[in-house]
C-alpha cells in the first residue's frame, strides 16, 4: 500500500507538475520520475508483499 | 595458505587508507560544487547552474548501485583484494581528468558533458569499492569485534569528507579568491593522484579474504552472484530488508548531517565559505570517533538499536536543529552598530555599446556581537531605456562572531552524531544478512542504494523543494496575499524525515537484533 501510494504520489502530485512547467523543473521530474518513483512503488510493493506471507518472520513468530 | 598471515591493524589501515581516497575523491565534486557551477554551466542564471551541478554530483551516486552490481559480481567471482584494486584505479584516473577539463567558456558543452561521464566513472568505482572494502575488514575481523573493526572503514567516509574541506581550505588560503576561483579549484582534485598511487602501492601487498580464499580453495564460490544475490526469493528478501529497513534510512541521515548541513550554511544561511568549512570540520572532527565508539557498542548491545535510535533522533530533532542553525546565522536577530558603503563601478560592453554598465555596490554591515555581513549588489544600467534592465544581483556574505561559530559547531556535531550511530555499525549489519559466496554483491547493492540514491539525491531534493517553497511565497507576495509556507527554509528537511521515518518503522518491525555468524 505504502508503495503504491508513494508512486501515485510522486508521479501524478509531484512529477506530472514539474514536467508540465518544464525549465529548471525537468531535473526535479526526472529524479522524481525515472530514479525515486520505481525503486520506492516497486521495491515497496514486493518488500510489502514478501511481509504479508510471513517471508520475515519463522513458525514460531521469531523475526529473522 | 601460501600468502602471510598479515596483522590485522594493518589489514583496516590498508583497507581504510584506500577507501578514505575514494571517498576523498568523491567528495571533493560536492565540496566545490559552488564553484564548479561557475565554470562547467553558463553562468547566466547561477541558481539553474548550481542546480545543475548538484544534478551531475547526484549522477555519482546514481550510478552507484550499477558499480556496486558490476564490481559486487567481479568480487564473488575472482576475489575481493584485486577487485577493489581496480576501483581505486578507476577513482583515480577520472578525479584526476576532471581537474584537467576546460571551463564552459573555453570549450563550451563538451564541458558539463566531460565532467558528467567522469562523474559517473567516480559512482561505478564507488559502488564497487565500499562494498569490498567492509567485507574484506568482517571477514578478517574476530567474531565478537566484527562491529569495532569494520567501524573503521565506516569513519573513511567521514574523514574523506573532512580531507577534502581541508585540502581546499588549504588551497583557498594558499591564494587570492580570484585565482582559486580561475584555476586553484583544480589542484584538489589532481593532488588525487599521487594519494590514490601511494594506496595502491599499499594494498599491492595484502593478500585475500580468508574466508574468500577457503571458499574458494572448496571450490564453493558462486557461478552467478547475480542472478544467486537477486534471483532467489530467501535472499532477495533480505536485500530488501537492508535497503528499506536500515540503508535508506542511514543514506538520507548520512547525507543530511554531513553534506546538506554545509548546503545549508552556505546557500540558506550564507557563511563566508572558509568560515562554513571550518564549522563543518569541527563537528567533524569531533563527531569521527564516535563511529568507532558505536561500532564497538554493537558488539556488545546489538546492531539494530544503535542504528533505529540514530534515525529516531534524526526525525525528532531535524527541524529544531536547523531552526537554531538558522536563527543563529540571521542577521535580522542582531544590533547593526556600523555600515560602509564602497562602490565600484565597472564597465562592461553589453550588446556592443560602451554607454552599458555593470555597477558593483559592496556594502559591508558591522553587527554589536562582531558579526560582519558584506552585501555585494550587481545591478545593469543600459543605456538602450526601453529594454528592461536585469533584475539586481545580491551577494550576502556572513561571518559571524566566534561564540556564533561555536554554536554552529555543536549543532551541526549533533547531527553528526545522528550519522555516527545509523552508519557507525551498518558494515557489520549487511555483512552479517548475507553468505560469503554472493556477499560482496548482495550487500552493495542495497547499501548504494539506499545511500547512493536516497541519500546522494538529498541535497538536490531538499534545494529543490526550499527553493520551490520561496517561490511560492514570493508569488503570495506579489499578489498581496500572507506568505504560504512558514520557514521555506526547512522546507527540505522533509525529505530525509519521511524517508527515515518509514526506514525507523520498517527497521523497528522486521529486523532482528541479534548478530549473526559471517563463517557459513
Amino acid at each position: 500500500m505504502v508503495g503504491i501510494s508513494a508512486g501515485i504520489y510522486l508521479i501524478y502530485f509531484q512529477a506530472l507538475p514539474l514536467w508540465q512547467s518544464g525549465g529548471n523543473d525537468l531535473v526535479p521530474a526526472i529524479i522524481y520520475t525515472f530514479i525515486l518513483a520505481p525503486i520506492i512503488s516497486l521495491g515497496m510493493s514486493i518488500f510489502g508483499y514478501y511481509a504479508m506471507q510471513g517471508e520475515y518472520s519463522t513458525k514460531n513468530g521469531e523475526k529473522l | 595458505m601460501s600468502e602471510k598471515k598479515q596483522n590485522l591493524g594493518y589489514i583496516i589501515g590498508a583497507s581504510s587508507v584506500g577507501t578514505l581516497i575514494e571517498w576523498y575523491d568523491f567528495y571533493i565534486f560536492g565540496s566545490l560544487a559552488t564553484v564548479l557551477a561557475s565554470k562547467f554551466f553558463p553562468t547566466d542564471n547561477p541558481t539553474a547552474g548550481f542546480l545543475n551541478t548538484l544534478a551531475t554530483f547526484a549522477a555519482g551516486f546514481v550510478v552507484r548501485p550499477f558499480g556496486a552490481l558490476f564490481f559486487g559480481r567481479l568480487g564473488d567471482l575472482i576475489g575481493r583484494k584485486y577487485t577493489f584494486m581496480v576501483t581505486l584505479m578507476l577513482m583515480g584516473g577520472a578525479t584526476f581528468a576532471i581537474g584537467l577539463i576546460p571551463s564552459y567558456e573555453s570549450i563550451g558543452a563538451l564541458a558539463p558533458i566531460l565532467v558528467l561521464i567522469l562523474r559517473l566513472l567516480q559512482g561505478l568505482a564507488l559502488g564497487g569499492e565500499y562494498g569490498g572494502a567492509a567485507t574484506y575488514v568482517a571477514e578478517h575481523s574476530p567474531v565478537h569485534q566484527r562491529g569495532y573493526w569494520t567501524s573503521w572503514i565506516q569513519t573513511t567516509a567521514t574523514v574523506g569528507l573532512f580531507v577534502s574541506l581541508g585540502v581546499i581550505m588549504i588551497t583557498r588560503t594558499m591564494m587570492s579568491k580570484e585565482s582559486f576561483d580561475d584555476w586553484g579549484w583544480r589542484l584538489p582534485f589532481l593532488v588525487s593522484i599521487i594519494m590514490v598511487f601511494v594506496s595502491f602501492l599499499i594494498r599491492r601487498n595484502m593478500s585475500e579474504s580468508p574466508l574468500f580464499a577457503k571458499a574458494k580453495a572448496e571450490g564453493k564460490i558462486s557461478a552467478n552472484p547475480l542472478k544467486e544475490s537477486f534471483g532467489n526469493r530467501l535472499n532477495f528478501k533480505f536485500v530488501l530488508l537492508a535497503l528499506f529497513g536500515a540503508t535508506m534510512g542511514q543514506g538520507v541521515v548520512w547525507y543530511t548531517g554531513q553534506f546538506y548541513a554545509q548546503s545549508f550554511l552556505l546557500k540558506t544561511c550564507n557563511l563566508d565559505d572558509v568560515q562554513a568549512n571550518s564549522i563543518m570540520m569541527w563537528a567533524l572532527l569531533m563527531g569521527t570517533p564516535f563511529f568507532i565508539i558505536f561500532g564497538a557498542l554493537s558488539d556488545k548491545i546489538g546492531r539494530k538499536g544503535i542504528m533505529l535510535a540514530g534515525m529516531f533522533l534524526a526525525v525528532l530533532l531535524y527541524r529544531p536543529i536547523f531552526e537554531k542553525i538558522y536563527q543563529t546565522a540571521n542577521v535580522a536577530n542582531k544590533i547593526e552598530v556600523n555600515t560602509t558603503d564602497k562602490t565600484n563601478v565597472q564597465v562592461d560592453l553589453i550588446a556592443n555599446s560602451i554607454a552599458d554598465s555593470l555597477v558593483t555596490t559592496t556594502t559591508v554591515h558591522d553587527y554589536e556581537d562582531g558579526t560582519i555581513m558584506s552585501e555585494v549588489m550587481k545591478t545593469t544600467n543600459l543605456a538602450d531605456k526601453s529594454v528592461a534592465s536585469a533584475k539586481p544581483e545580491v551577494k550576502k556574505t556572513i561571518t559571524l562572531n566566534s561564540k556564533d561559530k561555536w554554536t554552529l559547531v555543536l549543532l551541526v556535531f549533533c547531527l553528526i552524531l545522528f550519522v555516527t550511530m545509523a552508519y557507525g555499525p551498518i558494515a557489520a549489519f549487511l555483512v552479517e544478512m548475507f553468505p560469503t559466496k554472493i556477499r560482496y554483491s548482495s550487500m552493495s547493492l542495497p547499501y548504494h542504494i539506499g545511500n547512493g540514491v536516497f541519500g546522494g539525491l538529498m541535497p538536490a531534493i531538499a534545494t529543490f523543494l526550499a527553493t520551490q517553497a520561496y517561490e511560492i511565497n514570493a508569488k503570495a507576495q506579489s499578489m498581496g496575499e500572507p506568505i504560504a509556507i512558514d520557514k521555506p527554509y526547512l522546507q527540505g528537511l522533509y525529505y530525509p524525515i519521511i524517508i527515515a521515518g518509514i526506514s525507523f518503522i520498517i527497521g523497528l518491525i522486521y529486523i532482528n537484533g541479534k548478530d549473526r555468524n559471517i563463517h557459513d
